[in-house]
């Protein structure tokens, strides 16, 4: 279906539009663009129906043949479940940012970023070849780094968006490195390929390094431990943007990834332990830090952080069902996928909108730190409704879509003790125990959320802006829509359920597709038996308790080993790095121009030099010479006077007067060497010169005596001296070897081939255009170089921002 | 003939390379000019010398010289050209804004 | 002092005439015989250069009122747009077309696609030699 294709072209032809959109209309810019991801939406959202009923479709473009690159897309119901929350959530994330973001802001550009990067992430989810997705995902990187740096006035921004740019940069190439080894391996770039050829390579070592390779892109992407640290730092990006990319949708290209290669690496081992145990991890260092940040927006940062965690391990669980091989309990274990799936679908309806919340605490008080903020409730009573069912829907409690996903999280675990390959009474249980403190943790920054921040008294003399008002309705419909949506799908799961994740679990099992039971249906009771509820209700209790005495048990927080961060580490690497690289530059960069040539030139001398002696190419043969006239030998000789001359000469003027003898010396011998076309250009180009060196004389001043020591000049003389005999033997030595025919043969034929019995001008306008429409180009590109270098004077531009 | 213009060039890359080596903007300026010259005639040497007729399928020659070198050739002189005007302004207007055009003192700041 | 130039200035008129007849022979005559887009181009800049030497700016601009950047984008655009011209034939890019034709006056011509991109290669070299020196020129 190009369909499929164009829907990711037409946010980037909808990006180049706006710059001229935005400076007719201005500040009402943003509705223009709200068209692009409605209208994208409901084109996506109408597939919903065939690809529940089991249809996949695939466009190709046939791009690369040789390197089996094309640019193939494919929707199935993984896809899908993405292109809507890419388009869905990011419709949401426009209207919001409408009324949030003051018509001050430079909004063409912020607009620009926001389109580039929901292009470039329908590509990353709609591309099957590898080498196209790679694309995509770097362009996701790239457009997120120009998001964080919105303000890049502000240092810390500017700081965010460097930090995420290197470490999701180089996850990228790590996973371009594993997507070449899987190419390797099974000679095609194409996802549904590699699928279908991957079980007879499992055994290559290659195949393991691929594994590793692609994980280390998913973690970086997804900010799993310890690659985790840059997304608190991202939260420097508007909030609109925090909302979209750092929570919805860029930070879960890794979890799609995870999803997308499960059929491929799923049946190894190893696979399932590094994405469940990171996965799980992460989730507790996540929700564990979450609880000391003061900041709302950090606070969220960790709590994504954990989220993605708890997604990722859940999707590393459900890869069990593949090692099992057509075990009974294949089918229970896949239902980790699809409760990662559902949870990936309600974490973007409560984050999003807990970060619009956020938004609003910040651009009505003009403060997100709790320990300033307090009794909102009072006059915000909107905004505190929503908050309430975010937090209480991550916290995991009834009626919110959570508490249903928490369980099927909790379920997961508990069916994972009955694996063979985990000794149960071990790691099942460490799975189990350290997944049911992370969720107390993660019930106690909820808590945060809602009672530091709406409750309590209110301290206006603390905030920026001494506002008490409710937020505009406008900037309240996004973050309603999300929290109608966190009530809605607890109440009707089995929509999304049916509708959304069985199509995806196809896509994650091909194997397995379409069995009973693959996508199960949702209860929010399972009775008073389930362990899961009980767990619940321990995460309650505990999490309760250790809410209220939150301030007796802080003091861990500042243990010394707790403030040896990461970050520091991330720090200390960077600074090395640049200083290591400077020192490196500085050692041969000296600024001298002198020293650069020299650096070329003595390469060329012992390069080619070396070459030359040592293939013992050196044979000469002077018998095909052609002979030569008295008149030739003159001018040869007075070429060669001429050209020492210039070194002699006291005066510029006699300098440049030697080098035009040069220059019309050579039209001459362009003559005798029957090259009319060149004689006359080399004339004419000769004479123009001339007059260019004259002009720029007329500013110049004269040129002073060399003054150097001899010492240099001995130096000099002898690297010019070497590399002209170089050139020289090289002439000689081309001449005496004939290793090929000439192909000019070939251009004789011109008047045949090109309709013009001027050889030289045939293969210029015809047989070589390329070479002189590029030539014509750099003309161009010349031309206009000189003009901007005399006629533009560069002004002092203040500086406005941070160092 | 190609002897001798393999040593004519030999001479015209060592000017070349000793103007280019030294400290006058000028000199440099000129030492592309003249290395230029000398890739010209080394080029139209490469393809054999007053092997046959000029290229031009009017003189109903048996033989042509080959026509490749010279096509090449033709567009290199336009575009040393073209270098050799964006190096005399960059000159000039280096010289207008440092006041030097030796390029010992151009040298950029050590903490750039 | 003040050089009396009259007679530099009066043949200048004539040898311009010349020079630019020459250059656009020349340029004609390039898919036969010596000549072509670079060499026309390059001697019809030379009249202009000749014009510049010999009058002031301010007189030569009043007298040619082009501007010569537009000239060099032109012809630039022009060499670049006959490549892009091909693929919207189906052909590969920059394929040049060729064929004969019986015209009144000229008899039998060949008429060739490669004439309107040797068209872009001379405006581009008129344009960007004479932006060069006058900007230069101009400068002081």
């Amino acid at each position: 279906m190009l369909t499929i294709t164009l829907s990711i072209f037409i946010p980037f032809l909808a990006a180049i539009f706006i710059p001229f959109l935005y400076k007719r209309i201005g500040r009402h810019i943003g509705w223009f663009v709200i068209i692009v991801p409605i209208a994208l939406f409901i084109l996506l959202a109408s597939f919903i129906p065939s690809i529940a009923n089991g249809e996949t479709y695939e466009h190709t473009i046939r791009w690369i043949d040789s390197a089996g690159i094309h640019f193939t897309t494919y929707l199935d119901g993984l896809s899908l479940i993405f292109g809507l929350l890419i388009t869905g959530v990011g419709s949401l994330v426009i209207l919001y940012s409408i009324f949030y973001l003051s018509e001050r802001e430079s909004l063409g550009r912020f607009y620009v970023y926001l389109l580039l990067f929901m292009g470039a992430m329908l590509g990353v989810v709609f591309s099957d070849n590898l080498m196209v997705l790679y694309v995509f995902w770097e362009l996701t990187s790239i457009s997120s780094f120009l998001l964080i740096a919105f303000w890049y006035h502000r240092k810390k921004s500017r700081y965010g968006a460097q930090k995420s740019m290197l470490i999701t940069v180089s996850g990228g190439i790590a996973m371009l490195a594993g997507f070449l080894m899987l190419q390797f391996l099974t000679g095609s770039f194409s996802v549904r390929e590699i699928i279908a050829t991957i079980g007879q390579y499992t055994d290559e070592p290659l195949f393991l390094f691929a594994m590793l390779l692609v994980l280390l892109g998913a973690f970086t992407k997804s900010a799993q431990f310890p690659f985790h640290i840059w997304l608190p730092d991202a939260m420097e990006a508007p909030t609109p943007v925090s909302a979209y990319l750092h929570s919805a949708t860029m930070v879960k290209a890794g979890i799609y990834l995870v999803a997308r290669f499960t059929p491929i690496f799923g049946t190894e081992m190893s696979w399932l332990y590094i994405v469940s145990g990171g996965g799980i991890f992460t989730l507790f260092w996540g929700s564990f830090n979450a609880v000391k940040q003061t900041d709302l927006k950090a606070l969220l940062a960790y709590s994504t952080i954990s989220q993605l965690g708890l997604i990722m391990s859940l999707i590393g669980l459900g890869s069990a069902a593949l090692n099992q091989g057509a075990d009974a309990n294949s089918i229970l274990y896949a239902q980790a996928t699809f409760a990662a799936l559902f949870h990936l679908v309600n974490h973007s309806t409560f984050k999003g909108a807990l970060f619009m919340v956020v938004g609003i605490v910040d651009h009505e008080l003009g403060t997100r730190d709790i320990r300033r903020l307090g009794g909102l409730m009072a006059f915000m009573p909107v905004t505190f409704t929503i908050a309430l069912i975010g937090s209480f829907s991550m916290a995991g409690l009834p009626p919110f879509n959570g508490f249903l996903s928490k369980e099927m999280f909790f379920d997961a675990l508990v069916n994972a003790r009955n694996f063979d390959l985990f000794d149960a009474s071990t790691i099942g249980i460490l799975f189990l125990v350290v997944a049911w403190i992370a969720s107390v943790f993660t019930f106690v920054y909820s808590m945060i959320i809602v009672f530091q921040t709406f409750f309590g008294e209110l301290h206006i003399e603390k905030l920026e802006k001494q506002s008490t008002r409710e937020a505009s309705i406008g900037m309240l419909i996004a973050p309603s829509i999300l929290a109608v949506l966190v009530v809605g799908i607890f109440f009707f799961p089995n929509i999304i359920g049916n509708y959304l994740l069985r199509p995806a679990m196809n896509a994650v099992y091909p194997t397995l597709a379409g069995a009973e039971g693959l996508a199960p249906k949702i209860y929010a009771w399972h009775g008073f038996e389930s362990v899961a509820l009980w767990m619940t209700v321990g995460v309650v209790v505990v999490g309760t308790i250790l809410y209220k005495t939150l301030r007796y048990w802080k003091g861990i927080y500042t243990v010394a080993p707790m403030k040896w961060s990461l970050d520091s580490v991330y720090n200390a690497l960077l600074e090395t790095l640049e200083n290591g690289s400077s020192f490196l530059t500085r050692f041969y960069m000296r600024g001298y121009l002198k020293d650069y040539l020299v650096y070329i030139f003595s390469f060329f001398i012992v390069s080619v030099g070396a070459a030359i002696l040592l293939t013992g190419s050196y044979s000469f043969d002077f018998s095909n010479n052609a002979p030569i006239s008295l008149n030739e030998y003159l001018i040869v000789f007075a070429m060669i006077v001429a050209a020492i001359s210039i070194l002699l000469v006291k005066s510029r003027k006699t300098a440049m007067i030697l080098n035009g003898v040069l220059g019309y010396s050579i039209a001459f011998l362009f003559v005798v060497f029957r090259a009319p076309d060149l004689a006359l250009t080399q004339a004419v180009v000769e004479t123009v010169t001339t007059a260019l060196f004259l002009l720029a004389f007329y500013f110049l001043p004269e040129w002073k005596k060399e003054d150097s020591p001899i010492r240099t000049k001995v130096f000099n003389g002898l690297i010019a001296i070497s590399v002209g005999t170089i050139v020289t033997v090289l002439a000689l030595t081309v001449q005496g070897n004939k290793m090929f025919e000439s192909i000019s043969s070939y251009f004789e034929d011109s008047y045949n081939l090109a309709g013009g019995k001027n050889i030289v001008n045939t293969i210029l306008g015809d047989f070589r255009a390329f070479d002189t429409m590029l030539e014509v180009v750099v003309l161009f590109i010349a031309g206009i170089g000189v003009y901007t270098l005399i006629k533009l004077k560069v002004q002092k531009e203040g500086r406005d921002y941070e160092d | 003939m190609e002897t001798l213009i393999s040593i004519l060039v030999g001479i015209l890359v060592t000017v070349a390379v000793y103007l280019l080596l030294s400290r006058n903007l000028i000199r440099v300026i000129l030492g592309t000019a003249v290395l230029s010259h000398a890739a010209h005639l080394l080029l139209i040497t490469m393809g054999g010398l007053k092997k046959g007729s000029a290229p031009l399928l009017g003189e109903g020659a048996e033989s042509y010289t080959d026509a490749l070198p010279q096509a090449l050739i033709l567009t290199a002189i336009v575009i040393s050209f073209a270098v050799t005007a964006l190096l005399l302004v960059l000159a000039y207007r280096t010289y207008k804004k440092t006041a030097t055009d030796d390029l010992q003192a151009l040298r950029g700041f050590e903490d750039e | 002092m003040k050089i009396n130039d009259v007679i530099l200035q009066t043949v200048t008129k004539i040898v311009v005439f010349i020079i630019l007849t020459f250059g656009i022979e020349l340029f004609l005559a390039g898919h036969n015989s010596p000549g072509g887009g670079f060499i026309g181009g390059l001697v019809l800049s030379s009249a202009f250069v000749l014009l510049y030497l010999v009058h002031d700016i301010e007189t030569v601009r009043k007298g040619i009122p082009f501007d010569f950047k537009k000239i060099a984008a032109i012809g630039a655009f022009l060499a670049v747009g006959t490549g892009i011209g091909a693929v919207l034939f189906g052909e590969e890019f920059l394929t040049q077309a060729f064929d004969y034709f019986d015209l009144p006056v000229f008899g039998e011509t060949e008429l060739s696609t490669v004439m309107l991109f040797e068209a872009g290669v001379a405006l581009t070299v008129v344009g960007v030699v004479v932006t060069i020196i006058s900007t230069i020129s101009e400068d002081v």
